[in-house]
């Protein structure tokens, strides 16, 4: 589970930053989210992995810690989550005025000179 | 008893944020009472800042045990709740910011407030994210209250529009979204290996570590830290600012100088707490010396280069900030004191420096296209401009502006150049002397580069100012520029308050000595924190 994990979060990286590095907008605002996803699952797996385990005690299953996994990450993942969504919104409007001020979409408001 | 106190440590969180709820419901109302609200709300913070202040520091009698405030959000207890602390590095912080949020705000309500919408409600939103930051005690916490003053300073580095602002902000957006990114795997990696958040509990923690534990602790702290050198603007990371501060409406550039200083009192923060455990590169030592140093260097090079002074003004802020670095950076604790000193008193005169700026170039063609541009943007405007001639005067002109400007502008070079009589001077004196005095080999090889590096900048500064001065005071082309005293008020208390804290160097260097003295006990710290565990066996 930890490898497939790991893979994932490299793949989202990887494609993220390669995005990122891209001349427009919309690359950019792409790579931006994929880096998201790939923070979140990292956060998420900082909580170490464990299947079938609530984050929440309950009376049946009795209070013994290995039974449960951590609510911390959880609840940062979700923090995380809720802030990233918020700030992609932010660039999105962004993105728009830029794109309707510069009548482009590089993200210098100008195209380069290309041969 | 003094139970209602308790909870002050709390309020410039809540009143702001109050504050902002309060003027974004009431948008449709007269502009009259939201100024009021948002003026009273700032003044508010300056009040409790300033208490807390006098309670840290022993003056006033304080409503908690100790020097240093804890506050458990909840109630619940430290380890696992979240806590503000409020010690004496976050009460002057917290007076700093407020200070000059203040005098901002008064200055951008006789006309920038206008050139868009929301303005008011931003603001207050900064000042929440500042005071949280400065206040928190919870790693994950802090970087909430990050995000909160970045998204509000998304908005106003957008504030009044136009494409210059538009494309400067979009890079400043994508900079520190990638920068927040590395603070989430940052506090992600430091929780996975320490299994705490809390600032206090994880400095013990990390003493715990081995092997592997550690170095990946290690590599969570160097994210940290290049996330804190980030927001300090530390070359190379810095080529955002410049733009995005030239840009920014200039009330906004001028709060936004302690933004800078945020990462600053990140850095600073760990560094203290880290101190006893070998941190890793970006909290201090030589790395961070020469990092320092390259700040410098390549500012100053960009001073002498700009063409504009709100390009100078802004390479001014990566000067101070890398001489901050530097400072931090050097052998020994002796220059944190006179550090703070110049960081106080270089936060005042940027920020003023800004608005002496936008005032003096008044009237020349560039900055009034530009301010014509986002009144257009905003549609807004042209009502107002028919009825009340925003850009033409209302309120009574102050006579003799140009000696008034003249003499702020004088004041403010002197002061982020660092000659005499002001502040400037005095900070970047105390920062060289106490470099000197320090007993070491290696020591004396930085003292003179950091002397080096702290003059030639200072040179650079008055060679580009008064370059750039000429041209904009001696210009016969354009009609003197007319003030308002909403806006001149403000200008002048901030370079009043640099030379108030030259003329009491004596007491403000000792009062910052003190400071640092207590920042680095962080065995009190600690102990404030978490009364009970002390050694951090919760587990």
């Amino acid at each position: 589970m930890e490898i497939v994990l790991a893979f994932a979060i490299g793949t989202l990286a990887g494609s993220g930053i390669y995005l990122l590095l891209r001349p427009r907008t919309f690359q950019v605002i792409m790579g931006l989210s994929l880096l998201g996803y790939a923070v979140n699952l990292f956060i998420f797996g900082m909580g170490r992995l464990q299947s079938g385990a609530p984050p929440v005690i309950d009376a049946v299953r009795g209070t013994d810690p290995a039974l449960y996994t951590d609510a911390v990450p959880q609840a940062l993942v979700l923090t995380a989550i809720v802030i990233g969504f918020a700030t992609t919104a932010l660039f999105l409007v962004v993105l728009l005025a830029s794109r309707g001020l510069s009548g482009t979409d590089h993200v210098d408001g100008r195209e380069t000179e290309n041969p | 008893m003094n139970g209602w106190l308790q909870h002050l440590p709390i309020l410039p969180v809540l009143l702001p944020l109050l504050a902002a709820a309060l003027l974004l419901l009431s948008g449709e109302m007269r502009r009259g009472p939201r100024a009021a609200m948002a003026l009273g709300a700032t003044l508010a913070q300056l009040v409790v800042a300033t208490v807390l202040l006098g309670m840290v520091d022993g003056r006033l009698n304080p409503a908690w045990p100790g020097d240093i405030a804890v506050y458990a959000l909840g109630g619940w207890a430290p380890p696992f709740g979240i806590v503000l602390v409020v010690d004496r590095l976050a009460a002057v912080m917290l007076v700093l910011s407020a200070a000059l949020a203040l005098a901002t705000l008064v200055y951008s309500l006789a006309r920038w407030e206008r050139a868009g919408a929301h303005y008011l409600p931003l603001f207050q939103f900064l000042l929440m994210g500042l005071n949280g930051a400065f206040l928190t005690g919870d790693l994950f916490n802090l970087f909430v209250f990050f995000e909160v003053l970045l998204a509000a300073s998304y908005g106003l580095v957008l504030h009044g529009s136009g494409a210059a602002r538009v494309k400067a902000g979009m890079h400043y957006i994508v900079v520190n979204l990638l920068a927040s990114l590395f603070f989430l795997i940052a506090a992600a990696l430091i929780y996975g290996v320490t299994g705490t958040l809390n600032m206090a509990e994880l400095a013990q923690r990390v003493a715990l570590l081995h092997g592997d534990e550690r170095t990946l602790f290690d590599l969570g702290a160097l994210l940290l830290g290049i996330v804190f050198l980030v927001k300090a603007a530390a070359w190379p990371l810095n080529f955002w600012l410049p733009g995005a501060y030239g840009t920014a409406a200039p009330p906004v550039a001028g709060v936004f100088a302690i933004l800078t200083k945020v990462g600053v009192y990140g850095l600073l923060r760990f560094a203290t707490l880290l101190q006893n455990v070998d941190a890793p590169a970006p909290f201090g030592g030589d790395w961070l010396f020469y990092c320092g140093l390259a700040t410098i260097a390549v500012a100053t090079v960009g001073v002498l280069a700009a063409q504009k002074l709100v390009r100078a003004a802004g390479f001014l802020v990566i000067v101070s900030s890398g001489t901050l670095l530097a400072a931090f950076g050097f052998t020994g604790t002796t220059l944190t004191g006179p550090a703070l000193y110049y960081l106080v008193s270089s936060v005042l005169a940027s920020g003023a420096f800004f608005m002496v700026i936008e005032m003096a170039e008044r009237g020349r063609t560039a900055s009034a296209d530009l301010l014509a541009v986002s009144f257009e943007a905003f549609g807004l405007q042209a009502k107002e401009a028919s009825s009340e001639h925003p850009d033409e005067m209302d309120g009574v002109a102050i006579p003799a502006a140009m000696a008034f400007l003249g003499l702020a502008f004088f004041s403010c070079a002197l002061l982020l150049t660092g000659l005499p009589p002001f502040s400037g001077f005095v900070g970047k004196f105390a920062l060289i002397a106490a470099a000197v005095a320090v007993p070491s080999e290696t020591a004396l090889l930085h003292a003179i580069l950091f002397g080096a590096a702290l003059l030639l900048s200072g040179l650079a500064g008055v060679v580009a100012l008064s370059r750039l001065g000429i041209r904009v005071f001696w210009d016969t082309e354009r009609p003197a520029p007319r003030l308002q005293w909403l806006e001149a008020g403000p200008t002048a208390v901030l370079v009043l308050l640099c030379m108030a804290l030259a003329f009491g160097a004596g007491p403000a260097m000792d009062y910052f000595d003190a400071t640092a003295r207590s920042l680095y006990d962080t065995r009190a710290y600690a102990d404030a924190v978490l009364p009970v565990a002390g050694t951090g066996t919760a587990e």
